[in-house]
């Protein structure tokens, strides 16, 4: 059932971002914007979490969980060093995967040569 | 003074031929339907060059190389080139002046270069201002991309009605005499802007110049479809073309079963090529490599290529900018006879 769950879940929010793509004349770039932004403003309305909680990977797996993982890192540092946490607090809770994302890419391009 | 001028917008040639023509392909290209029009197909789309670039000037160098080559000339021989393609500042033209040494003009009409360039050499002709002047232009579906949309290395995918720029070059040298294809007329067009403003959409935002170049070198010539064998539009893929015809259709010229596209000959359906091939190395390649063979072998009589570009950048494009588009026509024809 879990399963099951994470992939109809995760599966509709591509879809979702799939169709956005093909319908209007957003370019992927606005797209990326669009549902990291989406999963940001329902993470803070705490729509987001119990998303998670009942597709686990269907929902942490796909782009809006970037936005949840930002604010509820601001939240949290929020509660442990006041307002500055707010600044502090997204970028410290999304580390591992930007900083990942990075050593990455950087030690892909140096590997591999880009071919069609 | 009106001279050899025809109308608004028309000039008309009595001693242009074409020489000779060369087109170089990639590997997609390759496997396309015209695949085995082509003089070389590369099987590797680097080239075996560092860079995309590269690997574009490459092509562009071969195919101006092959073409004098072909017309029994070398390099020092020709007197001017004109050329040009879609990266900045026309690099890949650029450099390959460079290594040719040859009295240079560069050209950007985006994918209406080939035919541009067309045009002005044969002018240089007619007026009597040099004997043998190379025309080409190129490009390349990698640096293309990275140039217009997104880096291959992004990955990112591709809208439905995106076209696929073709990795190609086409050549063709111009001449007073010795070929069996002259060039009669050219058709200068005006920019044309409807303010489309989405660049996975070029064929409708370009179909407007297309038909208004072509309607008006009617005009101009007197002449109508039933006048040409074919009438060849560079890139403007299926969509592009289908409103094209509607175009013309309203401005009551029936342009009937004469109607192609460069881009829609150059990839068949199952190749992925979505709305079609497009850049400037299209219609140059389908032209020097297919349509001038065609010409040549007398499967064909008179033909207007119609090189149709999208004039904007993607700096215009991001800064909300609609997409200016623009399309000349040459007419070109067998020589009665063969060899003059």
């Amino acid at each position: 059932m879990d399963f099951l769950l994470a992939f109809i879940i995760g599966g509709l929010i591509c879809v979702a971002a799939q169709i956005t793509l093909d319908a209007t004349p957003l370019t992927p770039a606005h797209v990326m914007v669009l549902f990291v932004s989406l999963g940001a403003i329902a993470s803070a309305l705490g729509l987001y979490q119990p998303l998670v909680e009942l597709a686990g990977a269907g929902a942490t797996i796909p782009l809006p969980s970037f936005g949840h993982a930002l604010v509820q890192g601001m939240l949290e540092e929020f509660k442990l060093s006041g307002w500055l946490g707010l600044i502090s607090g997204g970028l410290k809770a999304t580390s591992l995967a930007l900083t990942v994302a990075i050593i990455m890419g950087f030690l892909t391009a140096l590997v591999f040569n880009p071919r069609d | 003074m009106r001279g050899k001028r025809k109308g608004r917008q028309t000039w008309t040639f009595s001693c242009v031929e074409v020489l000779a023509g060369a087109a170089i392909a990639g590997p997609k290209e390759g496997r396309g339907p015209l695949g085995d029009r082509f003089d070389i197909v590369k099987d590797d789309e680097l080239m075996g060059m560092r860079s995309w670039e590269q690997a574009e000037m490459c092509l562009m160098e071969e195919a101006v190389r092959l073409a004098v080559l072909k017309a029994g000339l070398r390099p020092e021989q020709v007197d001017f080139m004109l050329a040009g393609d879609l990266l900045n500042q026309i690099i890949c033209c650029n450099f390959t002046a460079r290594n040719l040494s040859l009295p240079f003009l560069g050209l950007f009409a985006a994918c209406a270069t080939f035919a541009e360039a067309l045009a002005l050499g044969s002018l240089i002709i007619e007026g009597g201002f040099g004997g043998a002047v190379l025309t080409a232009s190129c490009s390349h579906n990698k640096t293309a991309e990275r140039q217009y949309r997104y880096p291959v290395e992004q990955n990112v995918q591709r809208a439905p009605t995106a076209h696929w720029t073709v990795t190609a070059s086409g050549a063709v040298l111009l001449g007073l005499t010795g070929g069996r294809v002259r060039v009669t007329h050219a058709t200068i067009g005006e920019v044309v802007d409807l303010g489309v403003k989405n660049p996975n959409d070029m064929g409708s935002a370009m179909a407007p110049a297309a038909a208004k170049t072509i309607s008006a070198h009617f005009a101009d010539t007197g002449r109508s479809p039933r006048d040409y064998d074919l009438v060849v539009t560079g890139d403007l893929g299926e969509f592009g073309t289908a409103l094209v015809r509607e175009l013309l259709f309203e401005e009551g010229i029936d342009i009937m079963d004469r109607l192609a596209d460069c881009g829609l000959m150059i990839f068949d359906e199952k190749q992925d090529a979505h709305a079609g091939g497009s850049g400037a190395g299209c219609s140059a390649s389908v032209f020097a490599g297919h349509l001038l063979r065609e010409l040549e072998a007398g499967r064909l009589n008179r033909i207007l290529l119609v090189g149709t570009g999208a004039l904007f950048s993607p700096t215009s494009y991001q800064q909300g900018e609609s997409i200016p588009c623009v399309a000349h026509a040459c007419a070109v024809e067998r020589l009665e006879g063969g060899k003059s």
